[in-house]
This record gives structure tokens, sequence and C-alpha cells, in this order.
């Protein structure tokens, strides 16, 4: 019989022991940042439909305003992080791998810090409908903050005939260098555990497995001792063994349950819903407090930062600021990584702000992040397929990739590439094997909505075709029917019609001759010759006169 | 006698397989001609006329029956190409010069304060993505326009140009990766 505290644990197929370099960020407290000069926050934060700004230019905006929003199921909105003014809405660099600018509102502190009226706290949850608990996570704008950033209320919400079992609570943070939830876990245990109880009632679960890796006692400690004191029943805290990446939401759920999530599936189809510490952190204080999601810890490391530590800091702070409060640069700083250096982008600036999906800033070295070696052909080793968290044949899918086979990468499973980077990693041939993953899953999804405006299209065009077709045929039928009636009417009055023309013509023959008669110059015959020119004379006058007339008008 | 009852043999199955195949051919009739529906689907359906037929569906029908080649869509470019001639079994060909060149995706803009109202733009959009009444002023609707940029030679004022669709992080891609491998080595010996 196993003891109460020990989980049977399950291990995932393959993955790596890689140099965890934790500890230079974990050698500094947890520290503040200071409010800077400038916040910029961009519009997309989150999966899903881009937020509408909710304030104009020049408008003073409080501490927790919601600025921007989305009517969208699938969107988070986004609150001012500080008092202060709007001073502009527009491009800004973004963290984006394109590097490419996007909408953001920048707001201009004020220093003053004023809250806006907050919603009021919900600490009678327990007696609260569902439906308002997770409206309330969904006002306050909180997404998933272990990178993914899904917004966490479509996750609250499985459905009506779907029964979740277990709630997964994820602190393994299995990525090299990131520390913010290990820091979070040790010095915000129990807000966390008020959002595990707030998680076991929205989601009427009564398991709940705490997961962190081994290489976090501290964290482990601080969690336990969280979860006695609060008296939570059937709430363990599961110590796993460090392997990246364990902290995917299938691997985790695949270690801490045995269950494996299938293709194209959520969790929550297997009885099972997987949040960060973070998040659920982020959920206690929405319902607890009223507080929408502000600021988050995240970890500045790598050998280009001179004091390499955890800050505490708001959502729209620059990266330049943070690098700044973690002691500035240091001589060795040769690359700019936004989360970790398996899954971590390089930014191409530091005027780009921190995000609710920001955990990590590496400022890394030469060694840290070297530069990619030069790569060779596919040998096929097989050290890939032996690597892969989720039993992918990376090798075949790097062959079709390569050869823009759309269908047959997506036979071999594709779509459940998660993107860590294990394959990459061990690659003798250096081979970027993932840049060929995310490029045809761009390209799939490119190609899919293609088809799907040219579906639109055509429909549009039949229905456009079919339109003229119904008008053309509606005129004719008119048409014919107004001949119809006028043949009608011919066959019944003929004689009285003959005599009307008849009449007509003869009064325009009288006009005819009329005119003619008016018109003719008199008195032409038998002129002299001198009397001849005369006339012609008088004529060529009148002639000039009546063009030069015609001229002016 | 022995001659007789292999005509008749034959004579009957020739008769009951020739009733089978007229009743099938009544029962089972196919409406339209499915090889140009196959081909219609592929066509990016921007119905813009560049490949000499007044529309997408209209082009499909002439490859079907073999009037016109594959290589005459311009939106369609390569992929498009390369996809009928998977589709119909055929060698892939460069696109016919006789078309036009490719162009980036664009979409048709109005210029507000130039327009007049004069409903032509409305009549000449294939799929209906212009808005707009007899002096009123018109608009195309952005997610509906499918840049076929006929709307453009009947407006009498030259309000409407194309734009070409910006890069953002909506639209933006993963690019190719650029491999280069590293020359093999001479084997030292």
């Amino acid at each position: 019989m196993t003891p109460p505290n020990q989980q049977r644990l399950w291990r995932f197929h393959g993955g790596l022991h890689l140099p965890d370099n934790k500890a230079q960020s974990l050698g500094r407290e947890l520290t503040q940042a200071t409010v800077p000069q400038r916040l910029i926050l961009p519009l997309q934060q989150h999966i899903g439909e881009e937020d509408k700004p909710l304030v104009a230019v020049g408008e003073r905006v409080l501490k927790g305003q919601m600025i921007a929003r989305s009517k969208a199921y699938i969107s988070a909105p986004i609150h001012a992080p500080t008092s202060g003014t709007v001073a502009s809405i527009g491009p800004e660099p973004i963290p984006h791998p394109s590097g490419l600018v996007a909408t953001c509102i920048v707001i201009e502190p004020d220093g003053e810090d004023a809250w806006a009226e907050l919603p009021e706290p919900m600490d009678d949850y327990q007696q609260r409908d569902r439906a308002d608990l997770r409206e309330r996570v969904r006002w306050a704008g909180i997404v998933g903050l272990g990178g993914a950033a899904f917004p966490t209320s479509v996750k609250l919400n499985p459905g009506p005939n779907v029964r979740i079992k277990t709630l997964i609570i994820n602190g393994a943070e299995c990525e090299p260098y990131i520390t913010c939830d290990d820091m979070l876990m040790r010095t915000r245990a129990p807000r966390i555990v008020s959002g595990i109880k707030i998680l076991k009632h929205l989601l009427e679960v009564e398991e709940c497995l705490i997961g962190i890796e081994d290489n976090k006692p501290v964290a482990i400690a601080a969690m336990r001792q969280a979860v006695t004191d609060a008296g939570l029943q059937k709430t363990r805290v599961v110590t796993i063994p460090t392997l990246y990446p364990s902290g995917g939401e299938k691997q985790l759920i695949h270690i801490l349950t045995g269950k494996e999530v299938p293709s194209h599936a959520i969790p929550a189809q297997i009885g099972v819903v997987c949040h960060n510490v973070g998040t659920t952190a982020a959920i206690a204080d929405a319902v607890l407090e009223g507080k929408p999601l502000l600021s988050r810890i995240v970890t500045l490391t790598g050998d280009g930062v001179a004091e390499p530590r955890n800050l505490e800091a708001l959502i729209g702070t620059p990266v330049s600021d943070l690098i700044a409060q973690a002691g500035g640069y240091t001589n060795a700083v040769y690359k700019l990584i936004l989360g970790g250096p398996m899954m971590g982008i390089a930014l191409h600036t530091d005027a780009v702000p921190l995000t609710k999906a920001a955990n990590c800033l590496l400022v890394a070295s030469r060694e840290e992040a070297p530069d990619p070696s030069p790569v060779r052909p596919c040998i096929r080793c097989g050290e890939c397929a032996r690597v892969c968290p989720v039993s992918l044949l990376p090798q075949q899918m790097y062959w079709y990739a390569r050869a823009k086979d759309f269908d047959k990468v997506q036979a071999y499973n594709l779509f459940d590439c998660i993107e860590c980077g294990c394959c990459s990693h061990v690659c003798p041939a250096h081979l970027p094997l993932v840049q060929f993953y995310r490029f045809a899953k761009n390209e799939i999804w490119a190609q899919e909505e293609e088809k799907r405006k040219a579906e639109q299209a055509r429909q549009r065009h039949e229905a456009r075709q079919a339109r003229l077709e119904r008008l053309e045929r509606e005129r004719k039928a008119k048409l014919r029917k107004k001949k119809e009636a006028l043949e009608k009417k011919k066959g019944a009055g003929g004689k009285e019609q003959d005599a009307k023309k008849a009449a007509i013509e003869a009064a325009m023959k009288r006009v005819a001759e009329k005119k003619a008669a008016a018109a003719a110059p008199k008195n032409t015959e038998g002129l002299t010759p001198a009397q001849q020119r005369q006339v012609d004379n008088a004529e060529a006058r009148r002639r000039a006169a009546e063009t030069e007339g015609e001229q002016e008008k | 006698m022995l001659t007789l009852t292999p005509i008749l043999a034959i004579t009957g199955l020739a008769l009951v397989f020739g009733l089978l195949l007229g009743y099938s051919n009544i029962r089972f009739h196919v409406e339209g001609d499915p090889i140009a529906d196959q081909i219609d689907a592929l066509l990016p359906q921007t119905q813009c006329g560049q490949c000499g037929f007044p529309g997408c569906r209209p082009y499909a029908e002439a490859i079907a029956t073999g009037e016109a080649e594959i290589n005459r869509c311009v939106p369609g470019g390569e992929t498009v190409i390369i996809a009928l001639a998977d589709l119909l079994g055929r060698d892939p060909l460069p696109l016919d010069a006789d078309v036009g060149e490719p162009k980036p995706k664009a979409v048709a803009v109005i210029d507000e304060n130039e327009c007049i109202g004069c409903t032509l733009c409305l009549q000449a959009c294939p799929v209906d993505a212009i808005i707009g009444a007899a002096k009123q002023m018109h608009t195309v609707v952005r997610d509906l326009c499918t840049g076929c940029e006929l709307c453009v030679p009947p407006c009498p004022v030259e309000c409407i140009h194309m734009e070409p669709i910006k890069e953002d992080i909506r639209t933006w891609r993963w690019p190719y990766p650029e491999v280069e491998f590293e020359p093999a080595r001479e084997a030292t010996a």
C-alpha cells in the first residue's frame, strides 16, 4: 500500500534531462518593479479575438479600470495597471516572433495609483452561482499565465455534459532558467491554495493534484504547509521527477493520472482540467478581492543581465525598464529571449512591453544561446523520435514539411506537436525541426482560411447569379405582359387609332409645309451682280455672327 | 438445336445486361459534371475573369471539356496549377503568359470623398461585396472582397483603388526555414 502522500506516477515517452539553470535567478528576493514612465498594453495578449479599446486618447483612467474588451467568447479584457492618462492608441512594437508592430494602448501613469471602483469581493463564493464566478474570472481578464495565454474563463466552462474528476495545478515549471512559478509558490502558497478552493468549487471536483518538479524543494514544502493549513481534503502536492517537458499540460496529466489526452482532444474530455499556479493565484485575487489581472511575476535571468532575479511587474512595463531594475545589461549580452531557451522567441528590441503571457526574459550570452550550428542532411538516426514527448515521428514530419506535402505531414499528427524543441535539441544534424513544424502549421491554417474564403465567395457569386437571372426573368415577364396588353388594346380599338394617326400625320405635314415656306428666302430671282454680292456679304456676316454666338455659349 | 442454344444464351445475356445498363443510366443519373465540380472546388473563386472565362465555374467547365489549359488561373498561381494537375493526372505547366502576372493579394477600397454614388461598381462586383445605392456613398466590405479588380474600370471618377493586404500579426506566417547544408568533407585517406 502506498502512503497517503505518495502517489503512483507514470512516465511519458521521451523527454530530456537538461541543466536547469534556475539557481541564478533564485538568489535574490522577489521584488516589486517600479511603475514605468509609459505602460504599453497590446490589444491582443491572449489566444482568440483581439480586444477593442474602451477609452479614448487623453482620457484619464484609474487602476483596475477596464480599457479594452471583445465581445467574442474566446477573449480576455485588459485593465489599466495603474492610474494615469491614455497617451496614445496605435502601433507599437510587441513581443512577437515576426517583430511586427500591433495596436497598443499607451498609458502615462500619474503616480497616484488611484483605484477604480472594483466589484465586491465574493468571500461567500461557495453560495454563489457558478456562472457568476466564471463571469468574475472573465471580467478579471485572466489568461493562462504559464505561457499559452488561453482565456481561463473558457477553460472553467467544460460544458453541460462533461464531468470533471481531477483538477491539476501545474507547478512543474520544467523549462530551464524560468523560476517565476517557483518564486510564486515560495512566497504566496496560501493565495494559490485559496485559488484551488475556488476552482474545486467551480468545477465541482473532489480530487486535486498539485504537480511540482523535485528540483523545487522549498516550493514543495511551502505548498504542502499551505494545503495542510487550509485543511483541504483530497488535495495532494505531488513531487514529480525533473524531466523536460513535464510541465506541458498533456505530459503533466499523463505523469499524475496515467491518462493520455487523445489527439485533437482537450483534457476536459477525459475528466481533467489543468491550471497553472500563477493563474490559480490570479483567480483568488479576482474572486476574493475583486481585483483584475494587473501584474505578474517575471524571471529576468541569463549571463547578459547583472542581477538575475524575479520581479513582480505591471503588465505593459517595457522590457528595457525591467532589465534596468535587474542591474542592467552586462557585456556578455548577446540575445534577448522571451520565455525559456527551449520554447522562447527571440526579441528584436527591448522596447516591447511585458504581456500577460511573459514568464521569463532570458538575457542570454553567446554561450547560453549559441548561433545555430551548420546543418547537415538528416541521416535518419531516429534520436528525435526517441525524445519526442508526444511519441511522434519528427523526422518523417520534417521530410514532408520540407517538401511542403501538407496532407502527409498532417497524417503524421503534426497538430499534436507541442513545439517543445526536444527533437531539434538532440538532432546531430542540427536541423531546425521546430521551425519546419511551425511553418507547416501556419501554411495549413492559411490554406484552410483561404478555402473557407473561396467557399464564401463561391456561394455569394452563385447567389448573385441566381438573383440576376431571377430579375431578368421578371423583367421579361413584365415586358411580355405589357406587349400582350397593348396588342389586345390595338385589336379592340384599331379603327379609332387609325383615324387618330391620320389626323396627326396631316397636322405634321401642314407644319412642315409652313416651316419650309417661312424659311425660304424671297425676291432672289433676277438680281444684278452687285445685288448678288451684297446678299452674299450679308449672308457671310450672319454666318460669322452665328458661329461666334455659339462659341460664346 | 446445338447451334441455337449458344445464340439464344448470348442474346439473352445481351438483353439482360442491356436492360440493366439502361436502368442504371436512369436510376443513377448524375446531374451536372462531377469533374467540373471538383475542379471548381480547387479554384480560388475570385471570379476575376483573368482566365478569359466569365468566372471560376465556366473556367472549371472549360477545363473539364478540354477547351482550356490548367494554367490560366492568375490568383491561384502555382498552387492551383499543381492541384489541378494532380486531380486530372496531367503535367503541371507554368502560368500562361497571356493571362497576366500574379500580383500580391489586395482588396478594393473606395475613396469615399470622391464617390458619386453611380452604382456601376455594385453591378460589376461578382460577389456583392460593395454596398450602396443610387446617389448614396458606396463602400467595399473588406472581408468579402476577393480582389478581382472588376470594379476598378467601370468607376467614372476613378475613386476605386486596390490596396495590397498589409502583413500584421494576424496574417504573418512563420517563413520556410532556409536550410543550407554544410558541404560534405572530403575523405582524408
